[in-house]
């Protein structure tokens, strides 16, 4: 039974990790779309929209002992639903406003995990993969083949 | 020395009134905006973000504009800024193994896999001048292959581990917390941590003479790029409120693994060595510099003498950071009129004694010349 708990605790976890890990690159168009859909719900601000440094990791040879890059800025926020579900938010950069709508959807996701998925989740997903595979196709037009090279003149 | 000086405010406010005319040029030409710096002047941007040791375009554009496009000055504003904000923690280490490639070439091997992908690159350009830019004209669409499936890289070294041929890169070690030199002062000798945060921050120009220097046998350490990668990862942090990583969004690296001459003793068989490289942004250049110069700095490590500037860690290291160069070199221009009335003093005094030896030795030569006659 404990085992059956934790192991929902976790898939929990990878959820919300999915779920903030897209809030954080989302557009403000995006994520204003999204909270007009779930029909702006009320909350309390818990933390106003605050910016700060986060110092970026590398690992000595890509794959050793950590070392300290240099920093990036970051913006986090968290608020309250009136239900009580508090929603939070870190992402990438200086924009208080994009952190703020991220936590209300985390904090709606909470609530009601499906209705976030389709209205934010699923479309924002399906143009970032799309994004992705346009990047990936173009840098794939770029890779050298030799073998091409020898076999065209057989 | 600097010695504080009163005055001239009005004179420094019509100054800067007047930098701020010469920044915007003429008026009949359209005023740049930041987004336009980003997007089209992205590599000052992305060198901007490095040196400056802050990954933020948005800012960094900000900061070309307000220096005129010295990059320098950019670095310095862009310093400035971070001073102003509080530090969230630090992210977990970024897995550039899994990033998404946008460019990625060996110089050691040939056909490996994931392929070389040269993506948006200068090499094998004409450097020549193209006039059709002076005239606006729009880049026709790029091309594609494929349906956009992940390109799958495995880091190139990876094919020499597994058969034991290159060194093995140091483990984290439990005790050892992270350096980090934007809160300790720097100590020598300084960990391999503390180097490559140095390096990584460090001046483009600094770094790429070194590197040159190694190659011209100031240090000579025979490398190889094994590999250049530049692409997106993803950041992932933990807040201690939430208690699991979550990921904050991608960032730009540009990752230079250079392979360089054996090292091995009794018991180790001889080995390849490794130098690293990882900056922000697209800056190869950059990455390469400081591959050669964190290997050029390992020479202790490998039992190797010190001989040449790149291996003399306390010269490269306190030597560069730019912000640091230029204010020490800059400072020259403030008043010293002070300190320059005491050197005037001194030296007048100097040439007084210095003529009344001269003129002494005169008298007793002619004391001497008449006492012969």
């Amino acid at each position: 039974m404990v085992m059956q708990l934790n192991a929902r605790r976790t898939d929990d976890t990878v959820a919300r990790q999915h779920l903030m890990a897209t809030a954080a690159v989302a557009t403000l168009d995006e994520l204003e779309q999204a909270v007009a859909r779930l029909g702006r719900p009320a909350c309390q601000d818990l933390r106003a929209p605050e910016i700060g440094l986060v110092m970026l990791r590398g690992r000595m040879g890509g794959d050793g002992a950590p070392f300290n890059m240099g920093e990036a800025t970051v913006t986090r926020a968290a608020v309250r639903l009136e239900t009580g579900e508090v929603g939070m938010s870190y992402l990438l950069g200086r924009d208080p406003s994009r952190a703020r709508l991220a936590a209300v959807i985390d904090a709606v996701w909470l609530r009601d995990s499906a209705l976030v998925e389709t209205v934010f989740l699923d479309p924002v997903q399906a143009r970032m993969e799309a994004d992705r595979r346009e990047a990936a196709a173009r840098s794939a037009a770029t890779r050298v083949d030799f073998f091409t090279l020898v076999r065209g003149e057989d | 020395m600097y010695v504080a000086v009163k005055g001239g405010e009005r004179a420094i406010d019509n100054a800067h009134r007047l930098l701020d005319h010469a920044r915007r040029g003429d008026p009949a030409v359209p005023e740049i905006t930041p987004a336009q710096i980003d997007e089209q002047l992205a590599l000052a941007v992305d060198r901007v973000m490095a040196e400056g040791s802050l990954y933020d375009r948005d800012l960094a554009a900000l900061a070309i504009k307000q220096s005129r496009g010295d990059l320098i000055e950019a670095i310095f504003l862009v310093r400035a800024f971070r001073t102003t904000l509080p530090r969230f923690g630090a992210s977990e280490p970024v897995d550039s193994g899994a990033m998404r490639i946008e460019r990625r070439v060996s110089a050691t091997y040939k056909d490996l896999p994931g392929g070389q992908v040269l993506g948006p690159t200068f090499d094998y350009t004409h450097r020549l001048v193209d006039f059709a830019l002076a005239a606006g004209v729009s880049p026709p669409e790029p091309a594609t292959a494929g349906q956009g499936e992940a390109i799958d890289a495995p880091h190139v070294t990876g094919l020499l581990d597994d058969e034991g041929l290159i060194e093995v890169n140091p483990g984290a070690q439990a005790d050892h917390p992270v350096g980090d030199l934007t809160r300790e002062p720097l100590e020598f000798p300084a960990g391999r941590d503390l180097r490559l945060q140095n390096l990584a921050r460090g001046d483009e120009g600094f770094l790429l003479a070194l590197g040159y220097s190694t190659q011209r046998g100031f240090g000579r350490t025979h490398p190889f790029v094994g590999e250049i990668r530049f692409g997106e990862v993803e950041v992932a942090f933990t807040p201690e409120e939430l208690g699991f990583p979550v990921s904050l969004g991608r960032v730009a690296l540009t990752e230079c693994e250079m392979v360089t001459q054996f090292a091995g003793t009794a018991e180790v068989a001889p080995q390849f060595t490794r130098g690293y490289g990882l900056v922000f942004g697209q800056s190869e250049r950059k990455a390469m510099s400081m591959a050669l110069v964190d290997r050029a700095l390992r020479t202790r490590e490998f039992g190797e003498d010190v001989v040449a500037p790149a291996q003399d860690e306390e010269f490269v290291l306190s030597h560069s950071d730019n912000v640091q160069a230029t204010g020490f070199v800059e400072h020259l221009k403030l008043p010293h009129y002070v300190d320059f009335q005491a050197e005037l003093g001194l030296v007048r005094q100097l040439r007084r004694e210095h003529a009344e030896r001269a003129a002494a030795k005169a008298s007793d030569a002619a004391a001497h010349r008449e006492a012969a006659e």
